[in-house]
């Protein structure tokens, strides 16, 4: 099946799962690592693509998906358009919380080639937070890192008494509130 | 393909140009946010035009949902006047609000800055050229560049060599000229305190050590700030668009981008020239609303020609960055670096760079 689904599978003990989506060449792989570093009492798996939708061979190996970061570099157009085509393989479901944008490269001002509206917009359309950070310098990296698995475990249920429906609050108020 | 710093040009003919993206909806895109009072109707009057509304902080990476079309003087601006600005390559700058700075003391300044220079050479700080004495400063105002009375005067500092070789030919050979000035700024800076001028753009054609020298007696006597001016991709692109759209009488000039290619062991840079005749064509079709053009159209002219590109050659340029965009109007370079071709055009490319000026000032 081609659309990724939140409740399709049981989950696992123990454990959660990130999917990690942004187009090749980017942070992806070594945030994953900074957030494997991280200390953690459950286990977490780290999966990585560049596009949705994800290959269906694999399908039954893979765990229950607890939150999905859609990766958007703002160096790189080509980025946002890969990651605005990925957006309809995702089951509605998963936008109460367990969707969240990524946007890096933010530390330089001068080589964006994304424009910020674009961006705001895609968060207020799929009710999904945006965190911006930069992933290229190593401190940023790690608390990004410690965000997102601070995430990952509230959208897996392990935190009790908090939902991933929570993660409204992290939206920015759009003007006129 | 080859190693090193490979080149290839693409030429895109344009004859089978379609439009890959959909109609553009021909609404200007509503800025959230926006601190400065306009009207949101998206259609401001007289010389009013922008809302900015700095989000995030500053106004990062954020570019306005529309902005006037580049207006085409023919009346008043005598080319004769501003023909030694063309062809030249400008390095820019912004600049922070001079504070007591009269445009009537010109020849004051002008010694003062004489005399400072002298005071650097014999510190030896300077990079004496031909060891010649003599670098006579010259400052003057040029009323040309504005676009209404209420911009400041535009301020031209020249420095040339006096030859020792002839003293009574006194020919001076010019070594270094640089122009502060306002084009249609008056708007975003409309609470300026008293004695304070603002020229926030500011262009340099010369020695960097020049540069420097100079630079630092403007800091030093007016109390400004000096930083390069650098162009993001994304302005880069608002630049080739509106420029492709202006009309130019024997325009020989292709339209030209160049993209250096991230994450390669060795630089690339991908060059794609398009015919001027297509490249407006293109542009006609895009450009709905008259006036103004807005985010979406710029970047649905952009995609046309990403994915012509990408039609034909397979890579995806908007995975690259723009870094130089050349047209007949004039030519602009990601590093602050600008050169104009066109004197008809030329206060039109200065607003859009007194924007950028003031956009990152603030």
């Amino acid at each position: 099946m081609a659309v990724l689904r939140p409740f399709d599978k049981l989950p696992e003990l123990n454990s959660a799962a990130i999917l990690l989506v942004g187009a090749e060449g980017g942070p992806q792989q070594q945030l994953a690592e900074a957030m494997l570093r991280e200390k953690k009492d459950f286990n977490i798996n780290i999966h990585l693509s560049s596009s949705l939708p994800l290959p269906s061979e694999r399908d039954h190996l893979r765990p229950r998906i607890d939150l999905i970061a859609f990766v958007i570099d703002i160096k790189s157009k080509y980025s946002l358009k890969n990651v605005q085509a990925s957006l309809a393989y995702v089951d509605v479901r998963f936008f109460l919380g367990k969707v969240c944008f990524l946007v890096t490269g933010v530390g330089r001002v001068n080589s964006c080639s994304v424009e910020m509206n674009a961006i705001w917009k895609l968060g207020e359309d799929y009710c999904s937070p945006v965190l911006f950070c930069e992933l290229e310098l190593e401190g940023i990296r790690v608390a990004t890192a410690q965000r997102l698995l601070r995430m990952l475990q509230i959208c897996a249920g392990r935190v009790p008494g908090v939902s991933a429906l929570y993660f409204s609050l992290l939206m920015r108020n759009s003007a006129g509130d | 393909m080859a190693g090193g710093a490979g080149r290839c040009a693409a030429r895109a003919d344009g004859t089978g140009i379609q439009m890959a993206g959909g109609r553009p909806t021909g609404s200007a895109i509503e800025m959230e946010g926006a601190m400065r009072t306009l009207p949101s109707s998206g259609r401001p009057s007289g010389t009013g035009r922008l809302s900015r509304g700095p989000l995030f902080g500053r106004n990062y990476g954020l570019s306005p949902g529309s902005r006037l079309l580049p207006p085409r003087c023919q009346e008043n601006a005598d080319p004769q006047k501003v023909a030694f600005l063309l062809h030249k390559q400008w390095t820019l700058y912004s600049v922070s609000p001079l504070y007591k700075f009269s445009s009537a003391d010109l020849k004051d300044y002008a010694r003062m800055l004489g005399v400072f220079i002298a005071a650097e050479k014999q510190k030896g700080l300077a990079v004496d050229m031909n060891g010649e004495l003599g670098v006579r400063v010259a400052m003057s105002g040029l009323p040309e560049l504005r676009s209404s009375e209420q911009d400041p005067a535009a301020v031209l500092v020249q420095l040339s060599l006096r030859s020792s070789v002839s003293p009574k030919n006194s020919e001076e050979k010019l070594i270094w000229s640089g122009w502060f000035c306002c084009v249609a700024g008056d708007d975003l800076l409309e609470d300026l305190p008293e004695n304070f001028t603002c020229l926030p753009l500011f262009l340099v054609n010369g020695a960097e050590s020049y540069t420097a020298i100079v630079g630092s007696w403007f800091q030093k006597t007016f109390d400004c700030c000096f930083r390069r001016l650098a162009i993001s991709p994304l302005n880069l692109t608002w630049m080739a668009a509106m420029w492709t759209g202006c009309k130019v009488e024997n325009n020989k000039a292709a339209m030209e981008l160049l993209f250096s290619v991230p994450h390669l062991p060795q630089p690339l840079n991908i060059s794609y020239a398009i015919h001027p005749e297509d490249a407006k064509a293109l542009w006609d079709t895009v450009q709905k609303t008259p006036g103004e053009i807005t985010q979406e159209e710029v970047d649905v002219f952009m995609e046309c020609l990403y994915s012509h590109f990408h039609r034909h050659f397979k890579i995806h340029l908007s995975a690259t960055k723009l870094v130089e965009v050349s047209t007949g109007i004039a030519s602009a370079h990601c590093d602050g670096i600008i050169k104009f071709l066109q004197s008809q055009y030329l206060i039109g490319v200065l607003m859009l760079l007194t924007e950028l000026a003031i956009s990152q000032i603030q």
